[in-house]
């Protein structure tokens, strides 16, 4: 009997990927000769100015647009629009309004044709690991911002994808939120064994969740740049560590 | 250190409180006011008024006159006929609309080439007013049971078309991209997310219609009918019935709010989500 080697799944291979936007009769390049390689499993920020093409990449990534040119692989096979492997949780939680939370959680599930009791046992699971095993029964309108959150990175988890997508997911919450966001995020993180593809314009949290971060350039056309995070987990925010890759990464931007 | 927190109220030991029951009562009393006070004013000063003679009674009757009128004509069964053909006529139409209306709004939100040629016939159709076509519907249909219900039909399809088709096309595309990321076909997410999040829309159409049903019913038996409400209130006028004219006012005032009241009862339990006061 042979075992076949399971590689680490979750890989997310880009090249040479180019994106333009038709912008008052002329063309916009917002991505231009991308080449990126994301690990499965890795945690993997992007961050960029605004206008930077950030969103547009991760946009590409999960399938909802089209690059003019390169490709996307995902585990070697290339990607053509939308893909059961990857989850995207967006800045708002995009809760259906008419349905309980974990109604909500299960919908992924449903809409794959999971049968509705056993969509709701696995979105029971993912409930209690986003901390809202009590909320099940509420309506979307009653939850906090934060909690709404957690209601769609649960429904995100619950089909099981290799890849997460995030775009600036914890943007619209008040900073404290924010913070124990972050932190659930990366213990969720952990638990799941997902590749993260995050984007953010928030550099502090870029540091506290990614193993490496992306720096996508201005209009200015310079290169890429990949920052490698070598912190200890979990992470503390005033670690001197910490606090360097924070200049480093302000640096990046001529901040200070 | 520990903190006692001992209640200062003091229960009667026999069951509940006869004052916190009184005082309930009170204030539901005071809430009931609050909501018909008005109303019931305005009947206690249209039977005072009339009573007194400084409303012509013969033009308003009394409160009890117009009562006992009602009375008669439901005991004798004449009114009760008069209902059961005008509900059968409102009704009809206003199925017949729903029957067509939500189904065709559905799609023609959906599909931007459909709405986009057939929306200026809609609003031409539309602004034209049904009673003005009623004496085109009299001369296709004939003065009998079709051209009324069918005017009814037109006048009460135009909101529902419209408020469904605007429904359609305000659902937030966000949560059609969200279903769409985990893999929802295009029927799927029709089913889950586009029709669930018009409902709302759906039923501001429907209550319009039923407003305008009952409204075109009255037109439409004043011409040309022998039964009916609306024939009723008219032919009561004629006769100089003039409380038997009120109580057909009345029913028809009580039909528009039970129809009303109808709908948002439905509308509550199909959106219990909802939190938005009708």
């Amino acid at each position: 009997m042979t075992l076949v080697q399971t590689q680490a799944k979750g890989e997310v291979t880009i090249r040479d990927l180019t994106k333009s936007f038709p912008l008052d009769g002329e063309t916009l390049t917002v991505l231009k000769g991308i080449n990126l390689d994301i690990r499965g499993g890795e945690s993997l920020a992007i961050v960029g100015a605004s206008g930077s093409g950030k969103t547009t990449l991760l946009r590409v990534l999960a399938g909802l647009e089209e690059p003019d040119t390169g490709d996307v692989l995902t585990d070697g096979a290339p990607v053509h629009g939308l893909g059961r492997e990857r989850a995207v949780i967006f800045q708002e939680p995009r809760l259906l309004p008419w349905l309980t939370v974990l109604d909500n959680v299960a919908f992924g599930l449903e809409v794959q044709g999971v049968p509705k009791p056993e969509a709701a046992e696995r979105a029971r699971r993912y409930i209690r690991l986003v901390g809202l095993a009590e909320f099940e029964a509420a309506w979307p309108r009653q939850l906090s911002g934060g909690m709404a959150q957690r209601v769609g990175i649960a429904r995100a988890l619950t089909v099981q994808p290799e890849i997460l997508l995030l775009d600036e997911p914890l943007g619209a919450l008040d900073a404290m939120t924010k913070m124990t966001m972050q932190e659930e995020l990366t213990r969720i993180w952990h638990e799941e064994k997902v590749t993260m593809v995050l984007v953010t314009h928030d550099l502090e949290e870029a540091i506290f969740l990614a193993d490496r971060v992306l720096v996508l350039p201005g209009t200015k056309g310079d290169a890429i740049r990949l920052i490698d995070v070598d912190l200890p987990r979990p992470r503390d925010r005033n670690d001197t560590g910490f606090v360097g890759y924070r200049r480093q990464l302000m640096a990046e931007f001529g901040l200070h | 250190m520990t903190y006692q927190i001992s209640d200062t109220r003091v229960r009667s030991p026999r069951g509940p409180d006869i004052r916190a029951t009184l005082a309930r009562t009170a204030q539901r009393a005071r809430g009931i006011f609050a909501d018909y006070g008005l109303l019931l004013a305005f009947f206690a000063g249209w039977h005072v008024a009339s009573v007194t003679g400084l409303l012509n009674p013969a033009v308003f009757p009394p409160l009890d006159r117009i009562g006992q009128a009602l009375w008669n004509g439901i005991a004798s069964g004449r009114l009760v006929g008069d209902i059961g053909i005008s509900l059968q006529r409102a009704g009809l139409a206003f199925f017949a609309a729903v029957a067509l209306g939500i189904p065709l709004g559905l799609f023609m939100g959906q599909i931007r080439a459909v709405e986009r040629a057939l929306d200026p016939i809609l609003q031409l159709f539309r602004q034209t007013s049904a009673l003005a076509l009623y004496p085109v519907f009299i001369l296709l249909l004939g003065l009998g049971e079709a051209s009324k219900v069918f005017v009814i039909f037109w006048a009460t399809l135009f909101p529902i078309l419209l408020a469904t088709i605007g429904g359609v096309k305000e659902v937030d595309a966000k949560l059609i991209e969200m279903a769409r990321t985990f893999g929802a076909a295009r029927l799927t997410t029709f089913r889950r997310v586009v029709l669930p999040a018009s409902v709302p829309a759906i039923f501001v159409g429907l209550r319009l219609s039923a407003t305008t049903a009952l409204l075109l019913l009255i037109a439409a038996e004043m011409i040309g009918a022998n039964k009916g409400l609306g024939f009723q209130v008219m032919n009561a006028q004629y006769n100089f019935q003039i409380p038997l004219m009120f109580a057909a006012i009345f029913l028809l005032a009580g039909l528009g709010l039970a129809a009303n009241w109808v709908l948002v009862l439905l509308q509550r339990r199909l959106c219990r989500w909802n939190t938005a006061r009708h």
